[in-house]
């Protein structure tokens, strides 16, 4: 990342007006590495990536991605921790925000606000089970609808359950 | 005018014999490229290793208009019924090759998403191995085929209907 950019101000602005306006929710944030890197408790997602799309202009959703921290939640934390990756042209800033969810919860879908997140959350059902809620056609994206159990998640076989056909 | 017959050049041959010279020497391939492999058989039929030469440059585009199926590269389990589908779609007298590790037995992918092998859904008549096998290599494995269809009895199922291998 070049050094430069984590001079940008715009980034420094987002980030007061967003924990300013969700102080309550917002559980950590930072401009780190050039990027808003922002940790959030779930019901507040929503409202902070309508806030970051129509107020601070990250106009793209890039990604989504999802860890199964399996151990970590043997410990009682939260098992999985999801990452929306957002973007910003032109300007070429980036934005993180992370979410962490139980098992068997769901987090509300961010295809009404960005509806480019759309086969990104189909693929974190797909491959870890996670539920979005609020959206239509939440189905698989990968594998046969017919397939049993999410397959990026650390407890499920590599080689699978029923060795395929 | 007609020639008396003792004129007229012919040739006397087995059935079985000019039948499947026939066969062998006019394979239409259909080639299903999953994956790198897929580069092998199309260096197979361009020009520097000329698969024309035995007589199986027709790459058809549709099973019903082949008889040889190369199954070229990784099978995942979502790809298997389409690949069925298009193994029955294909008429009788045909021939499958299997192309590469991954269709042979799942290759480097012993996962949840790949089938292990090909011949779990159809019969195979040649196994090609390579990652991914040469041009070389396919066509080593298609006059294997060759000899295979050389051996064969097609006259069998002629005066037998019955005896059809089941598929």
């Amino acid at each position: 990342m070049p050094a430069e950019k984590a001079d940008r101000p715009e980034l420094a602005q987002a980030l007061e007006a967003l924990t300013g306006r969700f102080a309550a929710s917002v559980l950590s944030g930072a401009v780190d590495r050039g990027e808003l890197a922002v940790r959030l408790t779930k019901d507040a997602l929503v409202p902070v990536l309508r806030f970051l799309k129509d107020e601070a202009g990250f106009n793209a959703f890039e990604d989504l991605v999802v860890f199964d921290e399996l151990n970590a939640s043997l410990g009682g934390g939260a098992r999985f921790t999801v990452i929306y990756r957002l973007y910003m042209f032109p300007g070429a800033l980036r934005a993180r925000l992370t979410v962490g969810v139980g098992e068997g919860e769901s987090l509300p879908s961010a295809v009404p606000c960005y509806r480019s997140a759309d086969w990104a959350e189909r693929e974190a059902f797909d491959m870890f089970g996670i539920r979005f809620e609020g959206r239509p056609d939440l189905r698989r994206i990968y594998m046969p609808d017919d397939f049993d159990g999410h397959p990026l998640r650390k407890d499920f076989p590599l080689a699978g359950r029923t060795r395929g056909l | 005018m007609i020639d008396p017959l003792e004129k007229t050049p012919f040739i006397l041959a087995r059935a079985d014999e000019f039948i499947t010279w026939a066969q062998k020497n006019s394979l239409w391939p259909f080639g299903s490229g999953l994956a790198c492999c897929a580069i092998e058989m199309i260096a197979t039929a361009a020009a520097r290793y000329d698969i024309a030469r035995f007589g199986m440059e027709l790459f058809r585009a549709s099973p019903r208009q082949a008889d040889l199926f190369i199954v070229a590269g990784t099978v995942t389990n979502k790809m298997a019924p389409v690949l069925r589908r298009l193994w029955d779609q294909m008429p009788d007298p045909k021939w499958a090759l299997a192309m590469g590790n991954c269709a042979i037995g799942g290759g480097p992918f012993p996962t949840y998403s790949v089938l292990q092998g090909v011949d779990r859904i159809i019969p195979v008549d040649v196994h090609v191995a390579g990652c991914p096998p040469t041009p070389q290599g396919l066509i080593h494995g298609l006059m294997i085929l060759q000899e295979k269809i050389a051996r064969s009895r097609p006259t069998k199922e002629i005066l037998n209907p019955d005896a059809r291998r089941k598929s």
